[in-house]
């Protein structure tokens, strides 16, 4: 009798292991599974996680997502608006979940534009917003709901939004170890830097999928470790804080035919 | 002294060609009656500076703009702006794209009478590869390179606030301020919409006076125009419209920038108020929650 969960939720539960060993930092995810994530973290593995409203507060507990009761009463700690983030961000102290539209072997993204041409892109998509800064100022991680060669490109990004550990667009005097490219969670797999010279490595595989399925669907060389094991699944208790912190399940169309519900 | 003008008074000051920063951000509290009133002229060849929203869609698509300087360009609820995607893939628009924070070091540099603002944002990313305005320079005190974001140096910035008196003292009593202190110090002109139009003595109380967020002396003019952001929101007077956003959406895959303009436009505030239902439907409009 093993416990049912989603595939959104065995990656909101993955993510959030990312935001462990953090400590006092500030922790944004952007898109409700990388919210999820950070808020689960929040409230289990990481108490000391720092989060805002979003909008312009900063919060003791994560606000759950979507519409909220009229009496709702959110834990204010401080006031955040948006000048006073980025003192937050080139200082250090923010780990930012983020789901780029292309990621590269070097971990650069892209979501700016698509296409050969940046004068006149084939895809205009939301510009670079904070991504350039955030990637040079503190730890960074990515969420990806569908894991293709599309995404995961085989060149480099059509457009470097963030810095990644290209040693070629390394700056003079800069080093990569002051890149902090953490984990790489995909309806697939968990992935990270760890392999030889920063080469992207696979952590864990999500039960039910095969190496080759992700090698086929990846645009480059990924690290494989000798030992491979299986992504850790949500226990009960996460995902009844789950459940909370998200009451009108916006989760559940996060991913494309997400129908593990009766998996395990 | 008095800087109240109309707003046709306020945006016939503005030239072709002029750098104009506009406030707000994505759908947030836009001076979008000021736009519009730009839309009602002929002004253009203009370099726009934003944290856009439709007020970037609109003057891009209306043929106004030559030159955006941008970090993003979004209707939040509707990610990709669709009229500034549809300028954009067309290749008819000189940008300079840049990070949010630089925009923001951009402004200050330009508001302290500097040139420029070091920073590590930007560094290894095409953000200072794809333009020749962005220098990379080396540091005085330590043996690497840093960017030197250049000042953002301002014709004329358009902000919407809530409250402000005849003086110019302005009030953001919505959660954010955003970065419109600093596009009203990085100006030359600081042109400035309000919902309401207040007494001096307003500000006595500590807890307004707390919500100004630049001198008085930094404002230039102040035009009452309630309802003066729609479609997007003024918090906590209103939130934006969706519906509206919807529509303005439409029109970029049917009749274009060109038949929104005509559907509601209209001669003068009052007039394109009548065609969105009017300013008490504006002022009904639900808070959005994130």
């Amino acid at each position: 009798m093993g416990i049912k969960f989603t595939l959104a939720e065995l990656c909101i539960a993955s993510a959030s292991e990312a935001f462990e060993e953090d400590g006092e930092s500030l922790a944004t995810g952007i898109g409700i599974i990388p919210r999820l994530a950070a808020s689960l973290a929040m409230k289990t593995c990481n108490r000391d996680l720092m989060m805002t409203d979003s909008e312009s507060f900063m919060l003791s507990e994560p606000n759950p997502i979507g519409p909220r009761d009229a009496n709702f009463i959110q834990a204010n700690e401080n006031w955040m608006g948006f000048s006073r983030i980025f003192d937050n961000i080139w200082n250090g102290r923010r780990h930012a979940m983020v789901g780029p539209s292309q990621i590269d072997r070097f971990g650069q993204t892209n979501i700016s534009a698509l296409g050969e041409d940046y004068r006149q892109p084939k895809v205009m998509m939301l510009g670079s917003r904070g991504f350039p800064g955030n990637s040079i100022s503190h730890r960074n991680s990515f969420f990806c709901p569908a894991h293709t060669k599309r995404v995961f490109v085989t060149g480099e990004c059509d457009f470097v939004s963030s810095v990644g550990y290209n040693p070629s667009r390394l700056p003079r005097g800069h080093s990569l170890e002051e890149i902090d490219i953490h984990r790489i969670v995909t309806n697939l797999c968990v992935m990270d830097f760890g392999g030889p010279d920063y080469q992207p490595r696979l952590r864990s595989l999500h039960p039910g999928v095969s190496l080759e399925t992700v090698i086929e669907n990846t645009g480059f060389e990924l690290f494989v470790p000798d030992s491979l094991p299986e992504t850790i699944v949500p226990t009960g208790l996460q995902l009844d804080i789950i459940a909370s912190l998200d009451p009108h399940n916006l989760r559940a169309s996060q991913i494309k035919d997400d129908l593990r519900g009766s998996a395990n | 002294m008095n800087k109240v003008k109309s707003a046709k008074e306020a945006i016939g000051q503005l030239e072709d060609g002029m750098t104009i920063g506009i406030g707000g951000w994505g759908p947030r509290r836009k001076p979008m009656a000021l736009v519009r009133e730009i839309l009602r002229t002929n002004l253009n060849d203009l370099t726009l500076l934003s944290y856009g929203g439709a007020d970037v869609g609109m003057l891009c698509a209306a043929g106004r703009v030559s030159k955006l300087i941008f970090a993003f360009v979004s209707l939040d609820f509707i990610p990709l702006e669709p009229f500034f995607r549809q300028v954009r893939q067309s290749g008819k628009l000189d940008v300079l794209e840049i990070d949010e924070g630089m925009m923001l070091q951009g402004l200050r540099a330009a508001a302290w009478r500097i040139p420029f603002i070091p920073t590590a944002v930007g560094l290894g990313t095409d953000i200072v590869e794809k333009t020749s305005e962005i220098k990379i320079i080396n540091s005085p005190y330590d043996d690497k390179e840093w960017v030197a974001m250049p000042a953002l140096e301002l014709d004329a910035a358009l902000i919407h606030v809530d409250h402000a008196d005849c003086r110019g003292v302005c009030q953001i009593s919505g959660p954010d301020h955003y970065m419109d202190d600093w596009f009203a110090r990085a100006a030359q002109n600081t042109i400035v919409s309000c919902d309401e139009l207040v007494p001096e003595s307003f500000f006595n109380d500590e807890n307004a006076a707390r919500k100004v967020f630049w001198e008085r002396a930094v404002t230039d003019s102040v035009v009452l125009i309630e309802g003066g952001a729609h479609p997007s929101s003024c918090a906590p007077l209103y939130g934006f419209d969706s519906e509206h956003f919807r529509s303005y959406a439409g029109f970029a895959k049917t009749d274009g920038i060109k038949g929104y303009l005509e559907a509601y436009l209209g001669k003068d505030e009052n007039d394109y108020q009548s065609k969105v239902g009017g300013l008490q439907a504006i002022r009904n409009l639900p808070l959005p929650v994130y």
